[in-house]
């Protein structure tokens, strides 16, 4: 089990010490515990922030993140430990307003009301009241339009807040907070939900705020992001403080390290292919074509091959593979699973036919939040598990165990409900489901967003074991680490597959053939 | 902004040109314009029925429309602010019979029915009122205390209270009620029964409350996303209980007001209302899923329900088929609310 946990002892973290506080800080919490019944969430946790800086929090999932969160912006008490803000100590937990004025939190989860007005989402519960003491509308629409553009916000604040994308609504949220007189905001996993343009506008934005003395805390599972945004970053690992440090001291190798607890392993070992040349192909697709999303697409995916499809947001790749496993239907072309040709737009077909899906939101199409591992992850396979429409329950746990096993994943049982699962141990019911039934083809869109780092090698690792197999496995992303074992990545582009490149490519490579730049001319 | 019909006159009063751009921007104005749909197609039944007949516009017969519906009315506005906050009330058309009923049946003297003569009749409406609280104080304790599923809970309510009604009243018909149950349903004030005028003015004051105080917005805030309202500062919970209990009280009011008009209380008094109620709040755009829909667009649900029922009346078709229309009405009034409002229905 490369998943399990170890016992960890926390390593000293000297890049935090000896630096003499230029100013008291934002926040600060010292020997933070939390417990949710028998589990310890945070363990003698700690963080400091210091004004004006951007300071990332990173750590694997269940490391302590959220509720450390929870806990800084008053949602609940610590156990043990202290919060301070600017030296004084933090407002009782009922006292909302005066929690509103130090910290605020954007959260993944929206905290908009979707059917009102931006403007009233702004000011709801101190609307502004006329002479007459009921809502003067007007006053409202014109705070909130002078918030909006006191902070440059380009949303009318007479849009429902429902129509508003991802994006905007992280830009009310946090205007919102900063009219509550918080100068120290909270983005929770901001860039999760957002494409790389809108990410880059973000940052922009962070940066702007930073310079007007906003104070971030940023949570993210993109190193990268840390990198390019922060300037400090703590890791978390099992609810542990491990280490503080400025971002620029700790390489990323070291960063990962803190984070899994062990030495990283670099690179991934360049895997030697398993192509099997002999076997009938996979994945055969001929000339196919749908509506305005992609057209003339043609490929092969070999037994035991791994070809990657990348491609930029609104490429076509997402809607390639899922005309492979049935979800959408082509207007023209052909395409044959293994040597059969499942009637199109049929998912059952495709499944009959050998393959196996993990789908791009595992929380939209991956499963059923409410039932348990052992149903999720048999869902597909109900022929497996008895006859004549009735299901053995044994049968089914026995099924269910071995996928547990062989997954690594994380619970004390097959009975658990998936949604109390973390992200990472999700998403592996998820690929114990696109398993279940021995796929000839495998298909995985977007398969370790949302993932943690040691999660993402692990379901990485069963791919590849998978492909070795004889299995075709086709990958659809535009993550370059989902990308790296393949044998050959095709490069969509507004629809068409624009390049083909093989192993052994460099980042800016592909980058720039998923962007649709060339880099030779 | 509430989409209120009203909000928007306020606001071309106060910002006209702003107004102006908003109108030529698009999308807001039609999203509060919705609010209005029901407006044309209750012009145009309006139309048909004088052409119908022309009783129809005659002022005698608005009064007539507008006096049988105050009561189902009123519990059209308690099931609205129900369903704004995201929670449903099916018992409301039993505490509209049992609240009456238990008044009746401690004041109207023995020997009448099944009356005990226990009260003097002056304390008929506070007992009424009095019940109605108390199945909403029920209710709430059972829904926000003790997180029971509110369908499930305000269905068993249904079921018991009607149960208690028929039991105290052994299934019979309270007769010879007093003076003071009465008034409501049979005085006139200005020239128009007492009930039309509680009525508008419940539902002035609702618009009123629902689209400019903090505690109104509150109730949208919470059927649209509770844990933001909660993040809000909002106290949930009081609000839910305030608007749970409200509603019981609003329907023991409607209850006083039909047993006052029939002089009497069935046993079956608001038998098989809640239905009507919700047809009527959803045709005037309240979402079941709470957090939508305005109480102007309500009162022009169950106003429309009422003026076809009148239409066909007039128009002489058989009493015995009247049933039958009624669903069909129904359908077709949340067809026409469909295509009007555009978006599709939760």
């Amino acid at each position: 089990m490369s998943d399990g946990e170890r016992e960890v002892s926390p390593a000293p973290a000297p890049a935090d010490d000896g630096r003499a506080p230029t100013a008291l800080p934002v926040v600060e919490a010292a020997g933070i515990v939390k417990r949710f019944g028998p589990t310890v969430a945070l363990n003698g946790a700690r963080i400091t922030i210091k004004p004006g800086e951007t300071h990332a929090l990173v750590g694997r999932n269940g490391a302590g993140k959220s509720t450390l969160v929870s806990v800084l912006t008053g949602l609940h008490a610590p156990d043990e430990g202290t919060v301070t803000f600017g030296g004084a100590p933090a407002p009782r937990l009922s006292d909302r307003d005066a929690w509103r004025q130090r910290v605020a939190c954007v959260y993944q989860k929206s905290t908009i009301i979707p059917t009102l007005t931006v403007a009233e989402n702004l000011f709801l519960n101190r609307h502004h009241h006329g002479s007459n003491r009921l809502i003067s509308w007007s006053g409202v629409r014109g705070r909130a339009q002078e918030l909006l553009s006191t902070w440059s916000v380009d949303v009318d604040p007479q849009t429902p807040a429902g129509e508003l994308d991802v994006e905007q609504r992280q830009f009310v949220e946090i205007a919102r907070a900063l009219s509550f007189g918080a100068r120290f905001i909270i983005l929770d996993e901001p860039t999760a939900q957002l494409d790389a343009a809108a990410i880059s506008r973000l940052f922009d934005r962070i940066r702007d705020l930073q310079r007007q003395g906003v104070t971030f805390l940023f949570i993210s599972h993109h190193l990268q992001e840390v990198y390019e945004i922060c300037d400090m970053v703590t890791v978390f690992r099992d609810a542990r403080h491990i280490v503080t440090a400025p971002v620029a001291d700790l390489p990323r190798a070291e960063l990962v390290a803190a984070m899994t607890g062990e030495a990283a392993a670099g690179l991934r070992q360049e895997r030697s292919t398993t192509l099997d040349r002999s076997a009938a192909p996979a994945l055969s697709v001929q000339a196919l074509g749908s509506d305005g999303t992609y057209t003339g697409v043609s490929f092969q995916v070999g037994a035991g091959e791994i070809v990657g499809l990348a491609g930029a947001a609104a490429s076509g790749r997402t809607e390639v593979a899922e005309t492979v496993v049935g979800l959408r239907a082509a207007a023209t072309g052909d395409l044959e699973i293994a040597g059969r040709r499942p009637r199109p737009g049929s998912v059952p077909a495709a499944l009959a036919a050998g393959a196996g899906f993990v789908p791009q939101d595992r929380h939209h199409q991956g499963f059923v939040p409410d039932m348990s591992i052992a149903d999720n992850a048999t869902l597909s396979v109900p022929k497996r598990i008895g006859k004549n429409g009735f299901l053995s329950r044994g049968r089914r746990d026995r099924l269910a165990d071995g996928m547990i096993e062989k997954l690594a994943i994380k619970t004390p049982g097959p009975d658990l409900p998936v949604s109390s699962l973390s992200g990472g141990n999700q998403q592996k019911v998820v690929m114990a489901r696109a398993l279940a039934d021995d796929p000839r083809l495998l298909v995985l869109i977007n398969p370790t967003a949302g993932v943690d780092v040691r999660s993402k090698e692990f379901l990485l690792g069963k791919v590849e074991e998978t492909a070795e197999s004889g299995t075709g496995v086709l990958i659809a992303s535009d993550e370059l680490d989902d990308l790296r074992m393949c044998d050959r990545i095709l490069v969509m582009f507004q629809g068409r597959v624009t390049t083909e490149i093989a192993r052994g490519w460099h980042d800016h490579d592909l980058v720039a053939a998923m962007e649709g730049v060339d880099l030779n001319a | 902004m509430p989409d209120t019909v009203l909000a928007d006159t306020a606001a071309q009063a106060v910002e006209p040109k702003q107004k102006r751009t908003a109108l030529l921007g698009g999308r807001i104005p039609l999203a509060r314009l919705r609010d209005l749909a029901l407006v044309p197609a209750i012009v145009v039944i309006a139309i048909v029925g004088q052409i119908v007949n022309p009783v129809f516009l005659q002022a005698d017969n608005l009064i007539n429309v507008l006096q049988t519906m105050s009561e189902m009315a009123l519990l059209v506005l308690a099931q609205t602010m129900i369903l704004i906050v995201k929670k449903m009330d099916l018992s409301l058309e039993s505490t509209m019979g049992l609240a009456p009923g238990v008044a009746a049946w401690l004041v109207v003297p023995t020997g009448a029915g099944h009356g005990l003569g226990l009260l003097p009749g002056a304390w008929s409406i506070p007992v009424t009122l009095a019940v109605g609280a108390l199945v909403g104080v029920i209710n709430s304790l059972l829904i926000i205390r003790f997180g029971l599923n509110g369908f499930i809970v305000t269905l068993g309510m249904l079921i018991v209270l009607r149960g208690i009604l028929t039991g105290i009243s052994g299934g019979q018909t309270f007769f010879q009620l007093p003076e003071s149950m009465l008034y409501t349903g049979t005085a006139e004030w200005f020239g128009m029964p007492a009930s039309i005028w509680i009525c508008l003015a419940l539902f002035a004051i609702a618009i009123v409350v629902l689209g400019w105080t903090s505690f109104g917005r509150s109730l949208y805030a919470i059927g649209g996303n509770v844990d933001a309202a909660k993040a809000a500062g909002i106290r949930t919970d009081r609000v839910l209980w305030i608007v749970i209990v409200t509603g019981s009280v609003l329907a023991a009011l409607a209850g006083l007001m039909l047993s006052g008009r029939l002089a009497s209380v069935a046993s079956a008094q608001g038998n098989g209302y809640i239905f009507t109620v919700f047809a009527a709040a959803v045709i005037g755009g309240i979402s079941l899923n709470g957090g939508k829909g305005t109480m102007f667009g309500a009162f022009c649900g169950i106003l429309l329900l009422f003026m076809i029922q009148n239409v066909l009346t007039l128009a002489g078709v058989p009493a015995q088929w009247i049933g039958a229309l009624n669903g069909l009405i129904i359908l077709v009034a949340l067809a026409i609310s469909r295509i009007t409002g555009g978006k599709v229905q939760e």
